[in-house]
């Protein structure tokens, strides 16, 4: 009986082995094959043929930070045609480890552009980098190329817009107090939330702002309920970042109150209550960086998508009737943050 | 003879289910539009295709095996523990901490140091349901679910404060990770891949966990107490040791896992706000995969292989087919059940060489020697 | 500060929290009660939930009629409920792990389903509030206990009904003798497997309500992932109530209370981190449950697959 289990084991173990080694010898091809069969040719001054990879950490219509990602490059391949922009995609790559996977996998199968739109992935791409130096790499949302010449490094400056965002909202509140939902406090959540508290505050300080951050990116219903409390300690008018807070406009909606968006526009989703959303266009930077890569830099710069350079967008809702004073006041701040004139105090 | 053409169907029958689950997703593939013999060699070639492919699937087997050794244990003495990722963080976070708090030591030591330290405090974690339901009747499914939240927030909390990068605390965009562990600090990597030493301690654990469970009085007595309360009692085993021993043997496995995946895979811990960022859902998947052994320690080593590559190679095939994400977590979901229900067949032939003998002693006797027994008398 | 938290408004604040969270936990564990008590342990609540919430949400989409929206996210868990019996029961397999192959298997199908037929967040027109007459003209409590949709009604309503049938029926009492002594009730005649069938269906199809009263009920939207672990906290809470109605109502509200407490605490602005705010729900539950020393096991039969002898 001890030798079948021994036998078995073995037998087990040699399958596996037979498998990889089966696979092994009969020609890489599968994976390598597709997309870069025809290996780029370097011309400089035009626009090469690229093949980019997007590797992100959730769904491509999330509503949030992945789409936004997701509708840059459906924007560039309208500019430049889907014969010049070719791209694939990981999504809900939420797991670290696996995002590395995909991301060396990529650089590996021929792309000549890896997108790793996570600032968790950074670790990952300072190792694997390296070992691609014909890979232009481009990691977000960040600033920080580590020094290699194959990373870009892009972020978008989202507490401008937060900014803009929160000088409306604090001329639109009547009872003076301003909810925001958010998720974990880091990154472009807690950049894009101290800029919209740093809005309010530069035009009625006395507003109270209402921060909670329920550590959570998916929890629709407890983003819902938060937006209850805060509704009910008198907030009439809210904001709140990432994919969950769908929850919370529904509820500022059945209150009649305002919402003001971020990472994409979400004046469809209700078209009644959302005034303006901060709007990323992730395509003006990565242009910049597709134009370096064409006349042979292949990273080693790092981007910042911001309202001067069209990076970040304010999309006001039309089916709202926003009053003269608060849309002067907004552009007012938009022209004051793209010449300078605003600085905004983060905490 | 018959026997062993048993025994080895017995332990194909995962792989067989696996590739009956794989059949029934080509359906799915074939709505989508995609070629399932262009996925599925996709799928293959991710896992075993290559020497980095086979090592990706090892690293990736790895704390599955670790986190699953636990589960064996667990499931011996009739506690169901799915509190994995919460113990695999507390011992990542307090490894880690060691780690960056000490440096300059010789890596082995440090090495050494951080695994103790991450299984302690993973025994800890998994020790604190064992109390809980041993002396308050609290049941542990309830307390391990609850014990993973508050996992995950105190991960957030240190990776937000306490514990982040220097460099990240100075910027605007504050990534929630800790700083990287210096280079001597790292688990040895055996080939030029990603494979570290961690596979190789997991194993030598799986052997270890058989002998504990079936070559000491520990060992015999947490399977007694397991098969039943009452007569161990009885006997005068003190049950409710027993039962917080267990968990906190597999809380510390897991806690171990933990480690490796700092100290050999990421060097660093980062959180993207929920459990699975960090782990991989190895907390979970560790339970498939010992399910796949059959809660048998040594059968456990190739389950978590297989499933490591199932898991490794999906990835793989949505990369090169393009596929939704959502099909590989979907096919996943179905494989597992498709093993799981798989074991029937094993019980009923099981069932058939033991009507010869029947008795409770015997059958014991019998588990000893036959891997992969009855999953009956574990659940 | 803290003096703020007794405030009427906070209170009240706290038990409407307390009450629409706790709904969609209620159908849940109700149904994993049920199934639990009969002997069959379903871990994949969180999918059923989330597939019932796309199907409701979808269905409600495209016909803009609710209770279709309801029925057919109660059918689709039934179905699942049914997958989940035939492997558990017939197939006599392991049944935490089984759960999580339907868990895996529903977050993963809600997902891509909704990419492929939905494409992007919409928002529904769900169940609207129904203020019961009279009752909600009471003041401060019939805003609080008596405005609310349907399925917040129904939930509540469930627990004395659900406790009632356990307790009370002929069924009840074949589903606690087949999750007691399984082999008593066949010798009685009672069918153990049509029993335990019939639970998981049932509990499969109250998780499938409520991922509904998620998505075209309290939310009226659906996003990826939305449940977040709900359908595991919801498992959890049928251990809180010991396997009865009333006490999964009192696990229910005491979680959702906490919840809504926490996140007054941080609106409040008293000062302490919010992750620790986020835990304290969890922490409480167990704390209380360790408090309270509960008498009762679980039922004997739980997670053993029935075989007649011979």
């Amino acid at each position: 009986m001890k030798k079948t289990k021994i036998i078995l084991i073995l037998v087990l173990m040699l399958m596996l082995i037979f498998t990889a080694c089966a696979q092994q010898t009969p020609v890489e091809e599968p994976d390598v094959e597709e997309p870069s069969s025809e290996e780029p040719v370097e011309e400089p001054e035009e626009i090469e043929k690229l093949s980019i990879a997007i590797v992100s950490p959730s769904s491509i219509n999330d509503f949030a930070f992945t789409q936004s990602i997701y509708d840059a490059m459906l924007a560039l391949q309208e500019e430049y045609g889907e014969d010049t922009i070719d791209f694939v995609y990981s999504e809900n790559m939420f797991i670290v480890d696996d995002a590395a996977a995909a991301i060396r996998d990529y650089a590996a199968s021929g792309y000549n552009m890896v997108i790793a739109h996570g600032s968790q992935y950074g670790s990952s791409l300072q190792e694997i980098a390296p070992d691609f130096p014909e890979v232009s790499f481009a990691w977000g949302t960040t600033v920080d190329t580590f020094g290699q010449d194959n990373i870009y490094a892009y972020e978008a400056a989202s507490h401008e817009g937060g900014y803009v965002n929160g000088v409306m909202a604090a001329m639109l509140t009547e009872s003076k107090v301003i909810g925001v939902v958010g998720p974990v406090e880091t990154g472009d959540a807690k950049l894009y939330v101290d800029g919209f508290v740093a809005g309010v505050k530069a035009t009625d300080p006395d507003i109270e702002v209402l921060v909670t951050y329920i550590n959570n990116f998916s929890d629709v219903a407890l983003a819902a309920e938060t937006a209850e409390t805060q509704i009910a300690a008198g907030a009439d008018v809210m904001t709140g970042t990432a994919q969950m807070v769908v929850g919370a406009i529904g509820k500022i909606q059945e209150n009649g109150g305002y919402w003001f968006g971020t990472q994409a526009d979400q004046a469809d989703f209700a078209p009644d209550t959302v005034v303006a959303s901060q709007v990323y266009h992730w395509e003006v930077v990565l242009k910049e960086m597709i134009g370096l890569r064409s006349e042979g830099t292949l990273g080693g710069q790092s981007f910042v998508a911001n309202l001067a350079n069209g990076g970040q967008v304010m999309a006001f809702n039309p089916n709202i009737d926003i009053p003269e004073e608060v849309m002067e006041a907004a552009q007012a701040a938009i022209q004051g943050i793209i010449d300078g004139t605003i600085t905004i105090e983060l905490p | 003879m018959k026997s062993r053409l048993n025994a080895i169907l017995d332990a194909l029958l995962p792989l067989l289910a696996t590739i009956a689950a794989l059949l029934v997703g080509a359906i799915m593939l074939i709505i989508l539009d995609v070629n399932p013999i262009v996925a599925y060699s996709a799928l293959l070639n991710g896992a075993f295709g290559s020497s980095n492919a086979l090592a990706e699937t090892l690293v990736k087997a790895t704390p599955l095996l670790l986190v699953g050794l636990g589960i064996c244990i667990a499931y011996r003495g009739n506690v169901i523990n799915i509190g994995g990722e919460g113990q695999m963080i507390v011992g990542a976070i307090v490894a880690t901490w060691f780690g960056l708090r000490y440096t300059n030591m010789p890596g082995w030591l440090m090495i050494t140091l951080a695994m103790l330290l991450g299984a302690l405090a993973g025994a800890v974690w998994g020790g604190i349901p064992g109390v809980l339901k041993a002396y308050f009747n609290v049941n542990e499914i309830l307390s391990t679910v609850m014990m993973n939240a508050i996992a995950v927030q105190l991960l957030n909390f240190v990776l937000t404060g306490p514990m982040i990068d220097p460099i990240q605390s100075e910027k605007a965009s504050q990534i929630p990770q800790t700083a990287r562990l210096e280079e001597a600090y790292r688990l040895p990597r055996l080939v030029p891949t990603r494979l570290h030493l961690g596979a190789l301690i997991a194993v030598g654990l799986a052997i270890l966990v058989y002998f504990l469970l079936w070559r000491t009085t520990l060992g015999y007595r947490i399977r007694s107490v397991g098969q039943n309360k009452f007569a161990s009692r009885y006997a005068g085993i003190k049950v409710e040791r027993y039962v917080i021993i267990a968990l906190m043997l597999s809380g510390a496995l897991a806690g171990l896992a933990g480690v490796t995946q700092v100290y050999g895979v990421n060097f660093r811990m980062i959180t993207d706000g929920s459990t699975s960022g960090f782990t991989g859902r190895a907390g979970y998947n560790g339970i498939v995969a010992a399910l796949f052994g059959s809660l048998h320690p040594i059968l456990t080593i190739p389950a978590s292989i297989l499933f490591g590559a199932l898991l490794v190679g999906a990835n793989t095939m949505q990369r090169v087919t393009q596929v939704p994400s959502a099909l590989i977590t979907a096919l996943n979901g179905l494989v597992v059940v498709f093993v799981v229900s798989s074991e029937i067949w094993r019980k009923k032939r099981q069932q058939k060489r033991l009507t010869v003998a029947i008795e409770d002693q015997v059958f014991d006797e019998f588990s000893n020697e036959i891997p992969g027994h009855s999953v009956e008398e574990a659940s | 500060m803290i003096s703020d938290l007794f405030s009427l408004t906070v209170l009240l604040g706290i038990i409407s929290s307390g009450i629409r969270l706790a709904t969609p936990y209620l159908f849940a564990s109700i149904g994993e009660a049920f199934s639990q008590r009969s002997g069959v342990l379903n871990l994949g609540v969180e999918g059923q939930m989330i597939l019932g919430a796309f199907t409701a949400f979808y269905v409600v989409m495209n016909t803009e009629n609710l209770l279709l929206g309801v029925l057919a996210a109660m059918g689709v868990g039934a179905l699942m409920g049914l997958a989940m019996g035939f492997v558990s029961i017939t197939l006599q397999a392991q049944q935490g792990i089984s759960g999580i192959g339907f868990y895996l298997f529903g977050l993963g199908m809600s997902n891509l389903l909704f990419q492929l037929l939905v494409g992007t967040v919409e928002t529904v027109s769900g169940f609207p509030k129904v203020p019961l007459p009279i009752l909600s003209d009471i003041p401060v409590i019939g805003k609080l206990f008596f405005d609310h949709n349907i399925l917040v009604y129904l939930a509540f309503l469930l627990v004395p009904i659900a406790s009632f049938v356990l307790n009370k029926t002929n069924l009840g009492l074949k589903i606690r003798s087949v999750g007691e002594n399984p082999e008593a009730a066949d010798s009685l005649g009672v069918s153990v497997s049509k029993v335990r069938y019939f639970t998981t269906i049932f509990g499969g199809a109250m998780s499938g309500l409520s991922g509904a009263s998620l998505s075209i009920a309290l939310l009226n939207v659906f996003q990826l992932g939305m449940t977040a672990g709900q359908g595991f906290i919801a498992v959890a809470l049928v251990y809180f109530g010991a396997w009865r109605p009333w006490g999964v109502l009192a696990g229910a509200l005491l979680f959702s209370l906490v919840n809504g407490l926490q996140l007054w605490i941080q609106v409040l602005g008293i000062n302490i981190p919010s992750e620790f705010a986020v835990m304290m729900p969890y922490i409480l539950t167990i704390f209380v449950l360790t408090l309270s020393r509960s008498k009762y096991g679980a039922p004997s039969a739980l997670t053993k697959p029935f075989e007649r002898e011979g």
